[in-house]
């Protein structure tokens, strides 16, 4: 919990000098884009997140962003598929390569890290080659489907110069707290903690390690699913060879930063959210405060991401030597009071 | 001795780990051109003070005197350099590279300043294989060496690096007999070449044969020392418990009832070309002794299903089951303390409760979610039950006391209500007041009617606690001894493979013990 103080701390100091700095943080249209993108990624972290808990890695999760993200346009305006159809098949698509990934690691036992990788060189080269490296829209039809990612909702009143809210900020903020539920209120997510830590003891406990991996990945490779579907919507143009770039670091980044550990075994789903605003934000402030700085936006997230990271490492050591030095001192004070019995 | 100082002195050394008084104030010498045996019961501190001696751990207080100088040993690095090597109970060697590579580690001679000279490390690794005995090729792949060879390979490279005092922890705890008599020579022409040895063990039949001198630890206190005229049995095991050790025996053989196990031609993936057949019945306890590598640990780990079997019938209270894996077993009723606390019976990074919870989670979940309330009264009744000293059912394991942190295991399982126990060391590396208890639990639990099943390495332990004992060598049941046929050398006889003199009886380790 204050791992998740502590990045809250960061985001806010991000926001407060954006703010100082440039008279347009502030500005509905700003805060609505910030949070709409805040939804959108954290979609990904949060599915991301999972996997990172049992200590394993998604490196697929933008190239799954890019196929569905090509395939559902494709799909809807070059075949004609109705939306039901195509919605379901992108979806199970999703699902079926987080299974794929899931059985090729635990029944092959071949390494999540290698697994994934091949995954992001197939899936993205997939797309571009049934889509004939085309970039992919919807135009100006489906305008009620592109609303479940475009939509803003009116909830402080719908004057256009008051705050509305995302769908995609709603839909995350479900996703996110079932996720929470799921993590911390069931046996499901008490074994994903559990064999995250320590495989061997878990499945020494009677646990069945494998199945409860391999759900891990399909809930990653489906939250990208549907991490994708929402970005097309959004964006309505998808182009294969750079669609969903990089997303699957963003993702992982998010989760690091909202303290999930690459070792496996602990993360806090808020703390992934928060990590997913910080990254958002950090990419928002140097396009209104710094816009020449652009070039250079990815060395400063990834300077941010890794003082994070090292403020975390220095504060847990800190925290390690209070601890021995309290017990140490508690013993010797029950040695004192021995002594002087 | 004469004028000059001993070679190696130690002054009233202490060490504590959180829970356990490791040593109070021990104190001991070693001339030059000696073998100093240290003995003592497990627990004694007898690796403690070896693990200070070879820069492994500090000492809390006192003081190290290497001729007649104080030093502070503050790596195995600086102690190597000072000439004092140690070789492990566990070796420590990189199985994976060749016997010269193993020799030289880290300190490897170069040429041109980078490349490794790997005609000097054959040449010179010859050389010290040549002072040890051991008729192998510095090319030869160390783990396709015998454990025995693989200890030669150890002092081999403490003979590289000059040492002047080797330390052995239980060297012979897993050799053959020619492989100890190879080691007892070499141990002689060490002495003959003025190095000094301390020699752990609990063979004391192999102390009488080696030891000028011996050091006795109990309880983490110098018990006594015996000089070279004064060494035998008696003496020895009389210091080494310095207490009636007929306190365990006096309890009453468990009635034992219904068979709870029974289990036809199992064959381990370990050791498949021997077939296991053995029935346990409830109420009893049944021991399992041998040498390391006997595989007792696997004949637990197949039973439980971690390690599937490759053949064989297994029947739980008259039920046939197939143990493909833990979750079948605890289906079954079985439960196993594994002999890895750290690594295979607990999360040590989480708390005593979500440790307690975990595998009977899934019998008290409602719609797959955790019940708090449930697991909460569980992990209460078993800390209770457990008399497990902890802060509060949220600490973390980790900063628990070894003994404490087995009660968490016992704790996870008991709450399951198994109908047989599987216990794999079970004392290993806990204090003697948690040890008690833990044997005072397991006798509580046969008397309920629980069958229990443990292995131990230590010999105390399975003459006290068995109602019946059972022997492996080399992955093949060598014996069964009833409580009457039970002696320390039976179970040595059995346990290195040879068979029962059946002119032994159970007197002769009684009598050594109260003499």
């Amino acid at each position: 919990m204050n791992k998740v103080y502590g990045i809250l701390g960061l985001l806010v100091a991000i926001c407060l000098y954006t703010w100082m700095e440039s008279d347009r943080f502030l500005t509905v249209g700003n805060i609505e884009n910030v949070v709409h993108r805040v939804g959108l990624f954290g979609i990904l972290s949060v599915g991301v997140a999972f996997v990172i808990i049992t200590g394993g890695i998604d490196l697929s999760i933008g190239s799954v962003v890019c196929l569905v993200g090509t395939l559902l346009p494709f799909l809807l305006v070059q075949h004609g598929w109705s939306v039901p159809a195509a919605v379901t098949f992108v979806l199970g698509m999703s699902l079926a390569i987080g299974l794929i990934h899931g059985l090729l690691i635990t029944r092959m036992r071949l390494q999540p890290f290698v697994v994934t990788l091949c995954g992001l060189l197939l899936y993205r080269g997939i797309a571009r080659g049934i889509t004939g490296d085309q970039s992919q829209g919807f135009g100006l039809a489906f305008k009620s489907l592109r609303k479940i990612a475009t939509a803003r909702l009116p909830i402080f009143g719908s004057s256009d110069s008051m705050f509305h809210l995302p769908a995609t900020l709603l839909t995350m903020l479900i996703v996110a707290a079932i996720a929470a539920v799921v993590l911390n209120l069931t046996g499901f997510g008490r074994y994903l903690l559990a064999l995250g830590r320590n495989e061997e003891a878990a499945r020494f406990s009677g646990i069945n390690t494998d199945r409860a991996k391999l759900l891990a990945y399909v809930i990653c490779s489906g939250l990208a699913g549907v991490g994708g579907m929402l970005f097309v919507l959004d964006i309505n143009a998808a182009q294969p060879s750079d669609f969903g770039n990089f997303y699957e670091l963003y993702a992982i980044a998010a989760a690091v930063l909202g303290g999930c550990s690459l070792r496996g075994g602990e993360g806090s789903i808020l703390g992934v959210v928060v990590g997913t605003a910080v990254i958002v934000a950090l990419s928002n402030m140097i396009n209104l405060v710094h816009p020449n700085y652009q070039n250079i936006e990815f060395a400063i997230i990834g300077a941010v991401i890794l003082a994070g990271v090292i403020a975390d490492e220095l504060v847990r050591r800190a925290v390690a030597r209070r601890r021995a030095a309290v017990t140490a001192s508690a013993r010797m004070e029950k040695a004192a009071q021995a002594a002087a019995q | 001795m004469n004028q000059t100082p001993p070679l190696l002195e130690v002054r009233d050394i202490c060490k504590g780990f959180p829970g356990v008084r490791a040593l109070q104030g021990v104190s001991m010498t070693l001339g030059r051109g000696e073998v100093v045996a240290l003995i003592g019961e497990n627990g004694a501190g007898k690796s403690t003070l070896m693990k200070i001696l070879a820069g492994v751990q500090p000492p809390d207080s006192g003081t190290i005197l290497l001729d007649g100088q104080p030093v502070q040993m503050q790596s195995v690095r600086d102690a190597v350099n000072r000439g004092i090597a140690l070789i492990h109970q566990e070796l420590n060697l990189a199985d994976n590279l060749d016997v010269g590579a193993n020799i030289f580690l880290g300190r490897e001679p170069r040429r041109f300043g980078m490349l490794l000279d790997h005609q000097r490390i054959a040449r010179e690794s010859r050389q010290y294989l040549q002072a040890v005995g051991l008729d192998v090729s510095p090319h030869t792949i160390v783990h396709s060496l015998t454990i025995g060879k693989q200890q030669l390979v150890e002092i081999a490279k403490a003979l590289s690096v000059n040492a002047r005092v080797l330390i052995m922890d239980e060297p012979t705890s897993s050799l053959s007999q020619q492989e100890t008599r190879t080691l007892f020579r070499v141990v002689h022409d060490l002495r003959a070449r003025g190095v000094s040895v301390i020699y752990i063990s609990h063979r004391l039949g192999e102390v009488k044969e080696l030891a000028d001198r011996v050091v006795v630890l109990r309880d983490g206190r110098n018990a006594g020392e015996l000089s070279r005229e004064q060494i035998c049995h008696d003496n020895m095991v009389r210091l080494m418990v310095g207490r009636d050790i007929s306190q365990y025996w006096q309890r009453q053989p468990h009635t034992a009832g219904e068979p709870v196990l029974r289990v036809r031609n199992l064959r381990t993936p370990a050791h498949p070309e021997h077939a296991l057949s053995f029935e346990i019945r409830a109420g009893e306890i049944v021991g399992i002794a041998g040498l390391v590598g006997a595989g007792r640990t696997e004949l637990l780990q197949t039973l439980f299903g971690v390690t599937p079997a490759i053949a064989g019938e297994v029947e739980v209270a008259g039920r046939p089951v197939k143990l493909t894996r833990a979750r079948d077993a605890i289906a079954a009723g079985m439960a196993l303390v594994p002999e890895d606390r750290k690594q295979q019976g607990l999360i040590l990074d989480n708390g005593v409760r979500f440790n307690i919870g975990l595998p009977s989670l899934n019998r008290y979940w409602r719609f797959g979610f955790v019940n708090h309330a449930a697991e909460r009264d569980i992990t209460k009744r078993m800390i209770d039950a457990m008399r497990v000293k902890t802060p509060s059912d949220r600490q973390v394991v980790r900063y628990l006391s070894g003994g404490n942190q087995q009660k968490v295991v016992l704790g996870k399982w008991l709450a399951m209500n198994p109908k047989l126990l599987l216990l794999d060391e079970p004392t290993r590396g806990i204090d003697v007041g948690a040890k008690e208890e833990i044997y005072r639990l397991m006798h509580e639990l046969a008397g309920r009617g629980m069958a229990i099943l443990f292995v131990s390495s230590e010999m105390e332990e399975v003459l006290s606690l068995s109602d019946r004992t059972l022997v492996m060598h080399e992955g093949r049941i060598t014996g069964e001894l009833s409580r009457d046929q039970l002696t320390e050398e039976n179970v040595m006889q059995l346990a290195t493979g040879q068979t029962l003199c059946e002119t032994k009886h159970a007197a002769v380790s009684n009598t050594a013990a109260s003499a």
